[in-house]
């Protein structure tokens, strides 16, 4: 009969009209500020540096590894050098990234020997100066290695069997980067 | 007590009626020595009036207008199953305000080779219909704005108005899709303005009197429950209120009837080059139509501002008023867009033999006698079985057979 197939759809948004308020499942609407969805592990924002305790122990060695593959070019590295013989230390001086460059495409994190730069999750970022604002120095830039484990700990358990592993291996502190590879073989991350 | 409630504004509108009329008498001791003469003092009373009535309507329905808005967002989210807005003040009840505020502070975009002047008074002259239908509603016991004796058809006439103004702001915005949006605005509301009508005749037929305020009185019982005399009761008047319902909504622009808006196929339709408080006056003048039509259904078929005697007469006709506007929110909740011919077919398909063979029921019922109890149970049933084979007919010629093949005119 004309109207039956009408009075049928009245009947389906009539039950989820009352049943939104009896039954709070039905609300998949995540209450933003007040709420917050826990991320997926795998999800990333922008890259930061990982440092060890204290964060003047950072692993980054200014190796400029990351800023050669940076694809948008974000990352500025200038090496620090000692101020009485002028020879490079293996450490940054200044290690800048333009977060409003950065495309997020994790090309860092994967190319660094030293697992010393890595992925963040924050996303809440917004800033009134879009020229300046955006650009995070190296103080901005480092994150402890307990953070990492925090907001990835899989990933962070792995880097850190394997640096502690090629640590054993390579008796002296410094060692030459182009040595770990070959001894370690980087496993295929899952999230790519 | 209940008449103190229920003649609370009427009372109110007296004492400042009073007032300026007071006020007047002193101004004229003061300027000519003497209180005016009796032409003048009946003439200030009936502007006051005039104002008072004015200001009153435009007040509480524009309250309606935002406070409906909120209605609607909040109702389509629980059908959908979101919250709603909620963050503007309790339940985001205030939504309106910063959202009145906000089109206020928009940029006022009038496209370079709009016709300006046709484009400018488009928005004025669509929200001028729909405050002014109001006019003709009664709204409680002494409450009717005005008490013209041929309210119903000049409710009509009135609302036709809108009309021009949608094709006005099609035209003058000089854009295709604005100008598709006003022919379909008017093609439709042409179309239904014929069955919106002829639902309303036979209320008219059998009240013989075309005023609102009569139609009101003629539904009303001295009882306490006061719900007996309401035309709905009977089989025309509910076949009546059903096609009154339908052909409100497609003449108020409301979804499934909203192809002359339609947000997928043609942007917005005939307001689409408009924008800030431009675009509110669009949006504000559809709520008010909606609004007006709901309050024109409660007079002719849910007995106005009759009801059981525990809530004032005005209260029993907002109460009724809000359920209407509740159930096209339902409606839209629930459908999607009709298409352009599927519209047209039903309108003039479906709608109109039916309305017209609703008159020729209410006729049968007229000339029925119903002076005793089994009398008026024979007519019920006559009437009733009457309009039932009418619907089954015509839905047997407007309605696909079950399982017959779709057929495609021009899509194959």
């Amino acid at each position: 009969m004309l109207g039956n197939g009408l009075l049928q759809g009245l009947v389906v948004t009539a039950r989820n009209f009352i049943r939104s308020y009896f039954d709070p499942e039905r609300l998949t609407t995540v209450q933003y500020p007040e709420e917050r969805v826990t991320l997926p592990e795998n999800s990333r924002s922008f890259p930061f540096l990982v440092y060890d305790g204290t964060p003047d122990n950072l692993r980054c060695v200014a190796c400029k590894i990351c800023e050669q593959e940076c694809p948008p070019q974000c990352i500025y590295i200038e090496v620090e050098r000692d101020p009485k013989t002028g020879k490079p230390v293996r450490r940054p001086r200044v290690f800048d990234i333009d977060y409003s460059v950065c495309m997020q495409c994790q090309i860092c994190a994967e190319v660094c020997p030293f697992d010393a730069i890595k992925m963040d999750q924050v996303y809440e970022l917004a800033g009134t100066d879009r020229f300046g604002g955006m650009l995070h120095d190296k103080a901005a830039l480092l994150k402890s290695n307990e953070y990492y484990h925090q907001i990835r700990p899989t990933e962070a358990d792995e880097v850190d069997a394997r640096l502690s592993q090629s640590k054993k291996k390579v008796s002296p502190p410094i060692a030459k980067p182009a040595a770990v590879p070959p001894a370690q073989p980087v496993p295929p991350k899952t999230d790519v | 007590m209940y008449n103190f409630f229920d003649q609370l504004f009427v009372a109110l509108g007296a004492w400042l009626v009073g007032l300026v009329v007071a006020a007047g008498n002193g101004v004229s001791k003061l300027c000519c020595g003497q209180p005016m003469s009796e032409a003048a003092a009946h003439n200030v009373a009936a502007g006051t009036q005039v104002v008072l009535i004015c200001v009153t309507i435009y007040g509480v329905f524009a309250l309606c207008f935002g406070l409906a808005t909120w209605l609607e967002r909040k109702m389509l989210a629980r059908i959908q199953n979101r919250y709603g807005p909620n963050r503007v003040g309790p339940f985001g009840l205030l939504q309106f305000v910063a959202d009145g505020v906000k089109m206020l502070t928009k940029e006022d975009i009038v496209p370079a080779r709009a016709d300006k002047l046709v484009h400018f008074l488009a928005p004025a002259i669509v929200l001028a219909p729909a405050l002014l239908m109001f006019g003709f509603l009664p709204f409680g016991r002494n409450m009717a704005p005005t008490d013209l004796d041929t309210a119903v058809i000049a409710f009509f006439a009135v609302g036709a108005g809108s009309e021009l103004a949608l094709f006005m702001a099609g035209w003058g915005s000089r854009n295709k899709y604005s100008i598709l949006g006003a022919l379909r605005a008017v093609a439709q509301m042409i179309s239904y303005e014929i069955p919106l009508v002829l639902a309303a005749v036979p209320v008219v037929m059998i009240v013989g009197s075309l005023s609102t305020s009569q139609i009101v009185a003629a539904q009303g019982t001295d009882s306490f429950l006061d719900v007996k005399g309401w035309f709905v009761w009977t089989p025309w008047g509910f076949a009546g209120f059903i096609l009154f319902l339908i052909a409100a909504t497609a003449e108020s622009n409301r979804s499934p009837f909203d192809i002359p808006e339609g947000e997928s196929e043609i942007i917005a339709g005939f307001h689409v080059e408009y924008s800030g408080f431009k675009f509110a006056l669009f949006f504000m003048a559809e709520y008010l139509g909606m609004m007006a039509m709901a309050g024109l259904g409660v007079t002719l078929f849910l007995g106005g501002w009759h009801g059981p005697k525990l809530l004032p007469s005005w209260a029993w006709f907002m109460l009724k008023g809000f359920l209407i506007v509740c159930w096209l929110i339902w409606l839209r909740g629930t459908l999607p867009r009709l298409r352009v011919d599927q519209l047209m077919a039903f309108a003039w398909k479906a709608m109109l033999p039916f309305a017209l063979f609703n008159i020729f029921a209410t006729a049968v019922w007229f000339y029925l006698p119903k002076t005793t109890f089994l009398q008026s149970a024979v007519a019920w049933i006559i009437t009733a079985a009457l309009v039932v084979a009418a619907y089954l007919v015509i839905s047997r010629f407007v309605s696909r057979r079950a399982g017959a093949p779709r057929v495609y005119r021009y899509a194959s």
